[in-house]
């Protein structure tokens, strides 16, 4: 049983309980049991009225993803019909004639609040923390059980249309100073008795939208209903649609398709009655469901990173393990945003470094932020000083005793490393971990200044430590498996996303982004006009240019590197990014932090590429198409993630996904970088990696691998 | 082929488009009702011989809605065997009006025709009739539109008009219209507006500020500025790729005015002005239109000219008079950049930034304009140009006859 059905004075309670599911969601199991319980209270002629409620923590939290994840493949005919069934019970519940009033508790979105939509009536708990909301759009859906036309009949276009395009939560004060909710009460007590009210003074509610045909006396939708604050055609609609359409695509760039497609529901949805709106919503929702889009977005972004955020990665046959005390060598940027992250999910941090004062000041790095959170509201006092008081700055070794895992983020210098890694190793309990937290360095010969390289392993942070959510755990030849638990286990406690990579130049992560700054580069030294370059890459849907991202890394370092590269013989000399980033070194335009690369960074007003760029690479006469850009800056970093793949490097395709969306930004709407090959499909993937390799080079020649896949 | 002769053309003056506005209360089927009139009362028609009334509006909602080309044939005391109809083909409606009519007389099926147009911006605001092309999300996404205010800034970026260059046009333009009324080159086609009492109402057009220089009009703010920070800007720039933003130069002071006025131009053929013993003014030889990018929108005169002087079998040098639209003053820059033209012979007496633009009603408005200039002038040939919302262009070339 999902519901149960009960009669009280006469009302009919219907209470969401699932016992298949943690929470309650809209599924084939529960709705169908939905559907029945409304129907005995709309037959039985003692019930008076129908309340609807949850006898979980939380209401409806939304609709089951995997049921639309299977039916992705599906006819889009009986796709509509599915949609259109749960619309047709939604439609029922306004239209049968007996008041149905939604008794929220807690937390309802999605499909969930959609049903409190098609209720008569919504009376809130009062509980600061339930979200109540239209998130659909986050997993590149849309509402579609009667959410983009009803919302905006009950609260106006203009309210409405926000909510959904950014599928942000509110909570129950909010919605009701928005219109989303009728009432708000203290007590769950209150709120039924509240509901009992409601049916009792309202025994044959009416939607504004709907009518009451003389003929039948049945209930239907009114064909000159007005809509609160403003109909499509006048200066409201035209706000929404012309500039809202605008907004939308600056946001977007095109690449996904459901914002848009509710933009559409509510204009060509607004524009007739409720009976055909619902229609044109389902055949919207329909055709973003099947997207690849929403399936990208639903599969990495959703059940990808949730079974990631669970430890999928960590080695089944080892107990849970838990750092309670963590060293950090280096109070530097990197080591300060790991002792925050720690401190605020509860861990002792010992944070060393040479100096008091360096030390002091890495602490300072989370006062910082604290201080931040208090003046915003989110923290009080007595709570941050209790994470403050986790965080011990040091200068003593010995300090370090008893740490379960100890994270060294000093200078990226071997000969440093050698000396504060049998430094701080003995002070580790028996068992302890020790992580490097280098970005540059392989971990199998970092591990030989260790007594224990089973017990070594990468922790890899990205910076800013406390923003970016993905840990990139690097395992050397000799890593153990128990090391291995250990890291996962910490970086889950820390509530970030862990991914597995094995020991290799660059990792993956470094290795898999530097071909996106190189590739720009690239188009660069051809004469590609660099406003081109930078705006193709932004409407491919990366989050900075690859010349702006070069500045930001640095070009002494990309020189560094690719010297490296040379000198390991993975790169010539001929190399662009090797030949530009030396060039660019002797300018003395090694990027942001000198306030000239690529870009000339003015002291105020926003940075712009630097006028000199026309003489070191002039523009050709003959440019390539926007989507040839889009196309060299997207393959070349998917490509590398492949052969990363097949060289073993990242152990799983979610990881490689996850990884290149968390990491530096690879669009989230084509699943990430492994994903992307099936988005663009692996026969025109090859065909197209083949025909650039031809024209710009065989670092676009596609792997073996991927040809036997064709 | 039959030819398309012009005997007369008659225009209201332009009253500023707001409620301040001198013609505000003047509707607009009334400023139309004007314009028939006196086509009527000057050339001592027998309206029963005209066929039919062809008249631009590019807002027909409300009291401009209902066909009001046939409601002004009514009220104005034409025969009512005398048909009317309205076209919208935006900013252009005007002489697509007049090449309308005078197609339907080359083809021989009309002898007699008025095309014109009217617009009354201050009681139908522009935009109001909402309209997919603007509104539909699927639409705009696609094909990025965007305000025509944007589209102009945009031309200028591309094609380097600096802020300075559109003042000093648009100076230019009130200078010669300032001109232009004080020499009265405007009276032969103006006939007054006056209220029910006989009083006049409006007698010349009302936005001219003599006095207009590159200095006062470079104290006004960008128009599309913030609209174009709301993502409109970078809608655009999604098909301009190479540019790395759009400069905003164009304001009220060098944009066309929003203002109310009507026209209409008595078309014909030969035989039939012989039959009522009128003098042939001019003859319509050549017309076109063509569609270009929907996103910049507005540079589609120079193809359209280039269309019509090609079937025409003229060069651009053989025409001696040109009336392009001064929708943004970057728009007649364009046209006289691409196809060479010099400005002593575009837009003598001013243009649409002095003047005004009442959208359905400018077409027939340059067209009366540019005849009167080449019969003052002496001039032989002349064409009329003007940008389309939606990305089209419109020429029409006219010769002088008699």
């Amino acid at each position: 049983m999902e519901i149960d059905y009960k009669i009280q004075d006469n009302i009919a309670v219907i209470t969401w309980n699932m016992t298949t599911s943690p929470m309650n969601v809209l599924n084939d199991a529960s709705i169908p049991e939905f559907e029945v319980a409304l129907q005995k209270a709309y037959d039985d002629p003692e019930v008076k009225g129908i309340i609807v409620t949850s006898a979980k923590p939380e209401f409806i939290a939304g609709a089951d993803l995997k049921m639309i994840l299977r039916n992705q493949d599906q006819d889009p005919k009986e796709m509509l019909e599915v949609s259109m069934q749960l619309n047709r019970l939604f439609r029922r519940m306004e239209t049968q004639g007996k008041p149905i009033v939604a008794a929220i508790n807690g937390t309802v979105l999605g499909g969930g609040y959609e049903v409190c939509l098609a209720c008569h009536h919504r009376i809130a708990l009062d509980n600061p923390k339930t979200k109540i909301g239209l998130p659909e759009v986050k997993l590149g859906l849309l509402p579609g059980g009667g959410g983009t036309q009803r919302l905006p009949r009950m609260i106006g276009i203009q309210a409405a249309i926000p909510l959904m395009l950014e599928g942000k939560d509110v909570s129950p004060r909010q919605a009701l100073e928005l219109g989303m909710v009728d009432q708000v009460v203290a007590t769950r007590e209150e709120m039924m008795q509240a509901a009992k009210d409601w049916i009792l003074a309202n025994p044959s509610p009416l939607k504004p939208w709907d009518q009451i045909n003389k003929k039948t006396g049945q209930i239907e939708a009114r064909d000159n209903f007005k809509v609160p604050s403003g109909n499509v055609q006048s200066p409201v609609g035209v706000q929404a649609f012309a500039v809202g359409t605008a907004m939308v695509m600056e946001k977007t760039r095109g690449n996904y398709p459901a914002p848009l497609a509710i933009l559409s529901c509510v204009y060509e949805g607004l524009q007739v009655n409720l009976d055909r709106a619902i229609p044109i919503e389902a055949k919207y929702f329909v055709q973003v469901a099947r997207s690849k889009e929403a399936g990208n977005l639903i599969r990495t972004m959703f059940l990808g990173l949730n079974s990631a955020n669970k430890g999928a990665s960590r080695p089944k046959t080892i107990e849970k393990t838990e750092v309670k005390k963590l060293g950090i060598l280096g109070a530097g940027l990197m080591g300060a945003g790991i002792a925050y992250v720690s401190a605020m999910a509860g861990i002792e941090v010992v944070l060393k470094d040479v100096s008091a004062e360096a030390a002091e000041k890495g602490k300072g790095y989370s006062r910082k932020l604290l201080d931040k959170a208090i003046a915003k509201g989110t923290l009080n006092e007595a709570k941050a000083e209790a994470i403050l008081n986790l965080i011990k700055p040091t200068t003593e070794t010995a300090d370090l005793l008893g740490c379960d895992l100890i994270i060294e983020a000093v200078f990226e210098s071997r000969d440093v490393k050698a000396v504060v890694i049998p430094e701080a190793e003995p002070m580790l309990v028996e068992n302890g971990i020790f992580g490097s937290n280098t970005s540059t360095m392989p971990i199998t010969g970092l591990a030989t200044l260790s007594q224990k390289p089973e017990h070594f392993i990468g922790i890899h942070f990205f910076s800013p430590v406390d923003k970016m959510m993905l840990v990139e755990l690097i395992v050397g030849e000799k890593t153990s498996d128990y090391a291995l638990a250990v890291a996962i286990d910490y970086v889950r406690k820390i509530r970030k996303t862990p991914i597995v990579v094995n020991d290799s130049r660059g990792f993956y992560t470094s290795r898999c982004f530097i071909t996106y700054s190189s590739e720009g580069m690239e188009l660069l030294r051809e004469g590609v006009n660099p406003v081109l370059i930078e705006n193709a890459a932004k409407l491919a849907g990366m989050p900075v240019g690859p010349l702006a991202v070069t500045d930001e890394v640095a070009l002494d370092l990309v020189y560094k590197i690719a010297s490296q590269g040379i000198a390991d013989g993975a790169l010539t000399e001929g190399d662009t990014s090797y030949q530009i980033s030396q060039n660019f070194v002797k300018l003395g335009r090694i990027g942001k932090k000198a306030k000239a690369g690529f870009y000339e960074y003015p002291d105020e007003g926003a940075k712009y590429l630097w006028s000199g760029l026309a003489e070191q690479f002039p523009i050709a006469d003959e440019q390539p198409t926007l989507e040839e850009v889009k196309k060299r800056l997207l393959y070349r970093q998917a490509l590398e993630a492949v052969r990363c793949f097949e060289e073993g490097v990242i152990r799983t395709k979610l990881d490689a996904d996850l990884g290149s969306i968390l990491a530096w930004g690879f669009p989230a709407y084509t699943g990430g970088t492994l994903s992307f090959v099936e988005y663009v499909g692996v026969e025109e993937f090859v065909l197209e990696c083949d025909r650039m390799a031809d024209a710009y080079g065989e670092r676009f020649r596609p792997t073996s691998g991927l040809r036997k896949r064709v | 082929m039959t030819e398309a002769y012009i005997y007369d053309a008659v225009r209201t003056p332009r009253g500023r488009g707001k409620s301040d506005g001198s013609l505000h209360t003047i509707q607009p089927v009334q400023l139309l009702t004007t314009v028939l009139q006196n086509l009527r009362d000057r050339n001592d028609l027998d309206t029963g011989l005209i066929d039919d009334v062809i008249m631009g509006c590019v807002t027909p909602i409300g009291e401009q809605g209902a066909d009001i080309a046939r409601t002004a044939v009514l009220n104005a005391g034409y025969a009512q065997s005398v048909a009317g109809v309205q076209l919208n083909r935006f900013c252009s409606s005007g002489l697509e009006a007049m090449n309308m009519a005078a197609a339907y007389v080359m083809s021989g099926q009309v002898d007699l025709i008025v095309a014109g147009g009217v617009e009354s911006m201050s009681r139908v605001p522009m935009g109001t009739d909402g309209g997919a092309l603007g509104m539909n999300p699927q639409i705009v996404a696609e094909h990025k539109i965007v305000p025509q205010g944007i589209s102009a800034d945009l031309i200028a970026t591309l094609y380097g008009y600096s802020r300075t260059d559109v003042d000093t046009f648009a100076a230019e333009s009130y200078r010669r219209a300032t001109d232009a009324q004080q020499a009265q080159r405007f009276q032969r086609s103006l006939v007054p507006i006056k209220d029910e009492l006989g009083e006049t109402l409006l007698d010349r057009d009302e936005g001219v500020r003599p006095g207009t220089t590159v200095e006062s009009l470079a104290k006004l703010k960008p128009a599309f500025e913030s609209i174009g920070k709301m993502g409109l800007d970078a809608l655009a720039l999604m098909k301009y790729p190479a540019l790395t933003q759009i400069n905003h130069v164009h304001h009220a002071g060098n944009s066309s005015q929003i203002v109310d006025g009507a026209a209409g131009v008595l078309i014909g053929s030969k035989a039939m002005g012989e039959k009522l013993g009128l003098k042939p003014r001019a003859k319509i030889i050549a017309f076109a239109v063509v569609g270009t990018e929907p996103t910049i929108m507005l540079t589609g005169p120079v193809p359209a000219t280039e269309k019509a002087l090609r079937r025409a079998g003229m060069g651009i040098d053989d025409i001696d008079l040109f009336e392009v639209n001064e929708a943004f003053a970057a728009i007649p820059l364009f046209f006289m950049e691409q196809l060479g033209v010099d400005h002593s012979k575009v837009n003598v007496n001013g243009g649409s930034i002095a003047l005004g633009h009442p959208l359905g009603a400018t077409g027939a408005i340059l067209s009366a304009t540019l005849l009167d200039e080449m019969e003052r002038t002496n001039k032989a040939t002349g064409l009329a140009t003007l940008c389309i919302g939606g990305g089209m262009g419109i020429a029409t070339i006219f010769e002088r006859v008699g």
